[in-house]
Parts: C-alpha cells; structure tokens; sequence
C-alpha cells in the first residue's frame, strides 16, 4: 500500500508540484484506508443499521417496554444501595437483544435474580429495531449472519470433525454449567444454567456471544466464530442422536438412576415378591394360609 | 432300580428302569449325597414377603456375575492411550484411554454390549438397594437378636464390600463421571493428616490420576471382592440354614417351631420363579431405562467437569456430607488438617457404620435380653429400635437429597445456598424429629392393639342412646388374632442396683448398672405391655355378657357408650356379613 502511495505520488508530483500534492496524497490514502475498512471490516460496527426510522421506531418501543428498568437513554438505573435495577445497555449490541427479546427473557415480568426464558412478547420485525436501536446506543456484536451459526454451513467432508471438535468444547466450556447432555444446572443463590434443547442455533450463538446472565462471555478472541459453530453442531448431533439406551429419565445423571433403581427396580422386586408370599400351592390367592 | 406294581389282582410286573434314577444311584454311592438332601430338600420355610428381600439381592447377585462375565470379555482394564475409531460418531479420532475406548465397543460395537452393560450397572443398584430393604426387615423385626448377632454383621459387612465393589465398577470406564469419582476418592485419601499424600500416591502409582488405577480397580472389582462377597453370600446362607429363619408369631408358631413350606417343591419353585423375575426386572430396565451414557460424558480429562456430577445413589450421603460440611481446616505445624473433607468423608461414614455394627450388642445389654429368639417382633412392639432406625434413615435421605441440591435447585426452582443452609440444620433436627414422632407412632399403634383385645374391634355399627348419645359397637376379635396379638414377651426393665446387697456386700460397677437401668428405663419405660391374663379373661366375659340374646331377641351392647340406658344395636341389614365373624343363623332381616 506504502509502496503503491509512494509511486503514485512521485508520478503525481514529476507532473506538477502543486502546492496541494501533498494533501491530495493523503486525502487520496485516507479514503482508501476507509474505504478498504468499510469494505473488509467485520460487521461490528452497527453503520448498516443506521436506518433512522428503525432506530426510532426501537427508541418508542424501548421507551414504553424497557425504560423503566434501563433508563430513558439506556443507561441503566441505579438504586440508592448502588445495585443495578437493569443495567447499561450501550455496547451490549444487537446480538444481546436479539437473545434476550428473542428468547422471551426480557422484558422480565419482575425483578428477580435471573430473566427465565418465556413466551416471546414481540415481534420478529419488533426485535430488531430494538437490537437497532441499542445497537445505536454504542458498538457491540452484531446479530450474526446464519453462516456462522449454522453447522449445515460447515462443508459436508468437515462436518464429522467439526461435531467431534464441537464436544471437546463442550465438554471443555459448557458442561460444568449446562450439564453433560445439555439438561441445565444450578448456580449459587437461585441462579441457574439453562437447558439448552430445543434452543436455536441463533440463540446460542448470541448466548456464546453475548455472555447473558451468569453466563461468561466468550467472545471470538477466546472461542472463535467457527469454533462455537462446532460446538453447535455437537449439540445439534448429540439432540438428533437415537437415545441408544432407552428412555434417559431426564439426563440428569446417576442421581434420577438412583430414583429409578429404587421406585422402578425396587417397587417391582418387592411388588412381585408380595405376590409370591401370597400366592401358595394349598390355599388361593387372598385366603391366609 | 426297578419297580414293581400291584393291585392285588393280577401278578406284579416289573417296569423299565429309570435310567436317570441309575445314574443318582451311581453319584450317591460315591458321594452320599442322598441322606444330607433327604432332610434339607424338606427344610421348612415360612412364607412372607418380607423374607423374600434378601433373595432380591442374591438374586441380583447371580444377574451381577452372569452379565459381568460378558463384559470383561471385551473390556480393556488399561490406561494406555489410544485414538478412537468405533462407531460412534461424535468421540471418532479422540484421544482416550483404552478403558473407555472398549466400554464404547462395548456400548455400540458389540452386539448386546449395550444390553450386557446396562443390565449390569441396574442389578448393581438393586443389589445394594435390595442389601439395604433387606436389611431393614432384619433391623425392624429384631431378627439380628440372638442368635443372629453373627449373620447380622456378615450382612452388614456384605453391604459395605457391596459399596465398594459398586464403586469400583462404576470409576472402570474411564469416562468422565468416573474421573470425577476418583479425584473425589484421590481427595477423600489425601484428608488424612500427614500420611494423606503418600497414601494418595501409593493408590494411584503417583499424581493422580496417573495410569494404574483402572488396572488396579479392575482386580479389585472382577476377582478380589466378588470372591470375598461370593464367600460371605455362602456363609451368610449356611447360617440362616443352620440357624433356621425366623417367623412371624401366630397361631401355631412357637420359637421352637418353624411354620412354612418344605424346600422342594414349594420353596425351590417360588425362589426359582422369583430369580427369573428379578433377571426380567432387571433386562426390562436394563433394555428400557438408560443408564451411565459413557458416551455422553465424554472420556476423563481433569480439566473437564459437567453439573449433575453425582454418584450412583448408594454413596450419595457421602456425597450430602461433603456438599453441606461447611469449609473448615486446622492449621497445625505446617499440616493441614481438612476437617471439610475428613469429617464428612472419613469420620462420619465410619461412625455410621459403627454405630449399626454396634447396635445389636447395645441393644442387647440395655434390654438385658439374652434369651434365643426365633420369633419375629412387630415394629411398633420394639418402638425405641423402630424410631432409630428411622431416625438413621431421615438423615440419611436428608444426606441424599443434599447431595442432589443443583438438581433439586434446577428441577423445583430453589435457592442451591438456601438447601444447603437448610440441610445444615435438618441433618440435625430432623432425626431427632422423626424419633419422637416415630416412637409415639409406635406406642399408639400398640394402644390400639390392646383396645383390640379389650374392646374388640370397631363394628362401624352406630348406636343412638335415648338422650342423643352415639356410640359404637365393638365386637371381639377372632382367637387367632388374639394369640397373634399376645404372641410377645413383657418388655423387663432393669431395676435400678443397690450399693450393697442384703448380705452387705458391696455391688460392683453399680455407675455402669445404674446408667443401663436408666437407659432401660428410657428404652421400655412408655411401651405399652400386653394385657395380663386376667384382664384378657375380664374382657371375655363382658364381651360375653354383652353378645348374649335376650327373651327379646335383642343384644344390648353399650360398645364405648357410658350412659345410663341399655342400647339395642345391630348392624343396617346385609352389613351382619362382615366378614369379621360367624354367620351362622344370620339372614337378611327384610324389613
């Protein structure tokens, strides 16, 4: 580029030396710098969302379904303990909205120590001029394209070893929380990991992404875009799998195992044996022997 | 042999020899095997299911060898390092240890591995399961009492070799719940003061995890205490053979005597028959219910954990301890003494066996009891034993409900610190809780038995007294349930010794004795005792007096009505047949 510049202008300048050579030379290297930014960057920053009337339509619904808990301008409301009523949304990006709006975690329906996930309460084209209008808010993740979430974009000859891959992580990031078979699990003073089936390969995603909740987030520097594709197809694989040894009781571990041997196991042994004690080869069933 | 038949009439002829009985003949003359069984194919066995539960466990125990066998023909005891290749798609090219690479042949390469495994890892749970229900039977009806102080201790110690055995099958596949298991097995050793570390290191041939453990694990599991537990099982059943089992009291059952089924045919088919259940149990479960996914826990790797991770149910309570103790350590000459995982991990287990190897002798000198006992105690007639074994077990499901909290936190939406303060507490209170209310539970039911006695039972007959007063007729109960009911022995309280004998020679250990009377006293003191004879005899006659007809054709029962007029009760027509005494000359009244 350097090299191209300095050839350029040694042209420019064997031709006239003008007086302005020089700003023209780097206005000339400012606009292609911005120009080739614009054009490779990735799509963080939120400039193509910058349709005002979607922003503005955001900002009325954020105004009458969040502010109360974010602040008028999203800044978040502070109580006079110092905790956070809700928190700051510049920054937190289009992928935040679009997982917590989108998977019914907000708006809460009350304040507790964690949103659970329920019936969603906008619309698609609802949730994304609010993901707009915080996006507008200041730069964060932007709601990720499908070919980065979904495993069916992995070619076909890869797909086998990206799921292979995908469970390393798994096991590696998420399991400690979310269980081995994705069931969930608890967190200190009420706080949980939620199940992950039946949850979208977007969500996802935006969750890795994101970080909502208790969750950590695991940005692209710590766990790269195609890496939490992997870890999506593993999931994907894991829920399409046949349940190979029957019924799996909830996939909560030896702990509903144990429930299982003693009601299941247990109750039928000793059932069976009440039947045998009564049952004897003089007398019929029911009659004291 | 030959036989030969005859009717009388016409001349004898011989029959074909059973060839079978030649060959029982050619075995029991080098063995003489014959007169043993004659007397043992014909040994007696009471029938109740209660008695069946320890079957359920040996049973379990065949099902656990059969399936085990198959398994070890294909599992890999080894720690070597290998690059998965099977046929299960998501582990394909990782690298794992051979253990688990073969327990996922097994699993998906081997035609009925799956089955093999699974039924072996639920007759594992139902042989535990079935040791402890067996051996709260035992506990209830006061049949450690002598003489079965002996198969009593065996019983337990099968049911520790049992935990152990479980616990080193389940830490085999390498995967990671098994890995989890261990490190949690690494840390319970290295809690013992000062020689923690060594003892760690000598049981994993150095840092854990190491890579002799699973060889190490597997002999344990497949040829040391399966051994021992094949043993025990043996001894465990010469002495209830020697010994005879123990019964229920009722009507011609004595403690001399035992009531039941010969051995062949009726015992031998009912056992039999019951083996082929528990195996149908356990193949329904095994090819039905899913258990240990090996696959889905991914193979060991320390710095892998996944929620969920618990034991299998039997050392759950362990698991409850750990989860509540809070974090406390000692600090002394630069050791550490973890009190966070040596009470709840080495101390308190102990002390819970302990305390149950213990119990019959305790019992026994508190009670002063040291007669033979062959006849069985109903729970509520022992209501001091009743209520500790069911304090024992209150805390022990207050254990196990603590060592599941995350699940308990997931699935009922509570707070994980709030159980775990919670269970603090209840570990404490709620035995001692479930003690008082079992006891008074107990001496109730013993009221009502005796007001059966006395009273008769509830006829569900209303009377009207001229002035409004209700009240309901009893009548007496059938003699067998009488004799039933009066088959225990007066509960002997020790009286409380005197410094000095009559002739004034000084009593020893009089503190020792005074603590037992008292204790006794404690133990006894608000059972309620069967009725004496007389009362039993005064009970008959007015039970008498009041079922007699009069002129009138009426009876005049006063049941519990205390007032001063005569009441004329009988049941509302077609309720005379209660089922619960003759009927003879009753009919329907039509009127």
């Amino acid at each position: 580029m350097r090299l191209l510049t300095d050839r350029l202008a040694a042209r420019l300048s064997r031709g006239r030396r003008g007086r302005y050579a020089g700003v023209v030379v780097l206005m000339l290297g400012l606009l292609v710098t911005g120009g080739a930014y614009a054009v490779l960057s990735p799509a963080q920053a939120s400039d193509e969302a910058a349709d005002q009337s979607t922003v503005d339509q955001g900002r009325a619904l954020f105004l009458v379904g969040c502010a109360s808990c974010h602040g008028k301008n999203g800044e978040g409301v502070t109580l006079q303990n110092g905790n956070q009523y809700g928190p700051p949304l510049a920054g937190v990006g289009a992928a935040a909205v679009d997982f917590q709006v989108g998977t019914g975690r907000m708006p809460m329906a009350r304040p507790g120590v964690q949103a659970p996930k329920k019936d969603v309460l906008y619309s698609e084209e609802e949730i994304s001029a609010l993901a707009a209008y915080v996006a507008s808010l200041g730069p964060g993740p932007a709601i990720p394209e499908s070919d980065a979430y979904d495993p069916l974009a992995i070619p076909e000859e890869d797909r086998e070893e990206a799921i292979v891959r995908g469970g390393e992580f798994f096991r590696t990031n998420c399991t400690a929380c979310h269980n081995f078979a994705a069931s969930g699990g608890a967190l200190p003073g009420g706080k949980y990991a939620p199940s992950l089936r039946g949850v979208s390969d977007k969500h996802i995603y935006e969750a890795m992404l994101t970080g909502p909740q208790q969750m950590p987030v695991f940005s692209d520097e710590v766990l790269k875009s195609e890496e939490k594709r992997d870890i999506i197809a593993y999931l994907n694989s894991i829920e399409d799998a046949p349940r190979y040894g029957g019924g799996n009781m909830g996939a909560f571990g030896p702990v509903s195992e144990g429930l299982f041997a003693w009601l299941v196991g247990i109750g039928a042994c000793v059932g069976f044996a009440v039947w045998i004690a009564s049952s004897s080869t003089r007398s019929k069933k029911g009659t004291q022997s | 042999m030959s036989h030969a038949t005859t009717n009388g009439a016409k001349a004898a002829t011989a029959k074909r020899a059973n060839p079978l009985g030649g060959l029982l003949t050619w075995a029991d003359d080098r063995t003489g095997l014959a007169a043993v069984s004659k007397k043992q194919i014909r040994k007696v066995f009471p029938d109740h299911w209660s008695f069946m539960l320890g079957e359920i466990a040996l049973w379990s125990f065949v099902v656990l060898l059969l399936t085990g066998t198959f398994l070890t023909l294909w599992f890999k005891p080894s720690m070597a390092e290998v690059v998965y290749d099977g046929s299960y798609d998501q582990l394909r090219g990782l690298h794992m240890s051979e253990a688990y690479a073969s327990t996922l042949d097994i699993s998906f390469d081997i035609r009925g591995g799956l089955l093999m495994r699974q039924m072996h890892h639920w007759s594992a749970m139902l042989f535990i399961a079935a040791m402890f229900v067996h051996m709260m039977r035992v506990f209830f009806t006061g049949a450690f009492r002598k003489p079965r102080e002996l198969n009593y201790l065996i019983g337990l110690l099968l049911l520790l070799l049992g935990v152990i055995e479980g616990f080193a099958g389940y830490s085999l596949p390498d995967d990671l719940l098994s890995g989890t298991g261990l490190r949690i097995a690494d840390g319970l050793v290295k809690a013992t003061p000062v020689l923690g570390t060594y003892m760690s290191f000598f049981m994993f041939g150095g840092e854990f995890p190491g890579d002799v453990i699973i060889p190490r694990l597997y002999i344990v599991h497949v040829l040391l205490i399966p051994g021992i537990l094949l043993a025990l099982i043996g001894l465990h059943m010469l002495l209830l053979v020697y010994q005879k089992h123990t019964q229920w009291p009722g009507p011609g059952r004595t403690n001399n005597n035992v009531v039941g089924y010969p051995m062949l045919p009726v015992y031998a088919a009912k056992a039999g028959g019951f083996f082929f259940i528990v195996f149908g149990v356990t193949a329904l479960m095994g090819g039905l219910l899913s258990i240990n996914p090996v696959w889905r826990y991914g193979p060991y790797n320390p710095a892998e954990v996944t929620a969920g991770s618990q034991p299998d149910w039997y050392m759950g309570f362990a698991e409850g301890l750990l989860r509540i103790m809070p974090g406390w350590e000692t600090h002394i000459f630069g050791f550490t003494i973890s009190w966070n995982v040596m009470l709840p991990g080495q101390i308190i287990p102990v002390m819970f066996l302990a305390a149950m190897l213990a119990y019959p002798f305790i019992e026994a000198w508190i009670t002063g009891d040291k007669r033979e006992h062959h006849l069985l105690q109903r729970p509520r007639n022992a209501p001091t034993r009743t209520a500790f074994l069911v304090s024992l077990m209150t805390a022990y499901g207050m254990l196990w409900m603590a060592g599941g909290n995350d699940l308990l936190a997931v699935i009922f939406n509570l707070n994980l610190n709030y159980i775990t303060y919670f269970m603090r507490v209840m570990v404490f209170v709620a035995p001692v809780v479930a003690f008082i209310v079992t006891r008074r539970w107990c001496i109730s039911l013993q009221r009502q038995d005796e007001a059966r006695l006395l009273h008769g039972y509830e006829t569900g007959v209303i009377m009207r007294s001229p002035e409004g007063a209700y009240a309901e007729k009893h009548l007496p109960i059938s003699g067998d349930e009488a004799y039933t009911l009066t088959a225990r022995d007066r509960d002997p309280l020790l009286p409380a010794p005197t410094a000095a004998d009559e002739n004034g020679v000084a009593a020893r250990h009089v503190r020792l004795h005074r603590l037992r009377a008292r204790l006794s006293r404690a133990w006894f003191a608000h059972n309620v005792q069967k009725p004496t004879t007389t009362e039993l005899e005064e009970a008959r006659h007015h039970a008498e007096h009041e079922l007699a007809v009069r002129d009138d054709g009426h009876q005049h029962v006063s049941g519990d009505y205390t007032g001063d007029y005569e009441l004329d009760g009988h049941a509302a027509d077609g309720h005379q047949f209660d089922g619960r005494h003759g009927v003879s000359g009753e009919e329907l009244r039509q009127h």
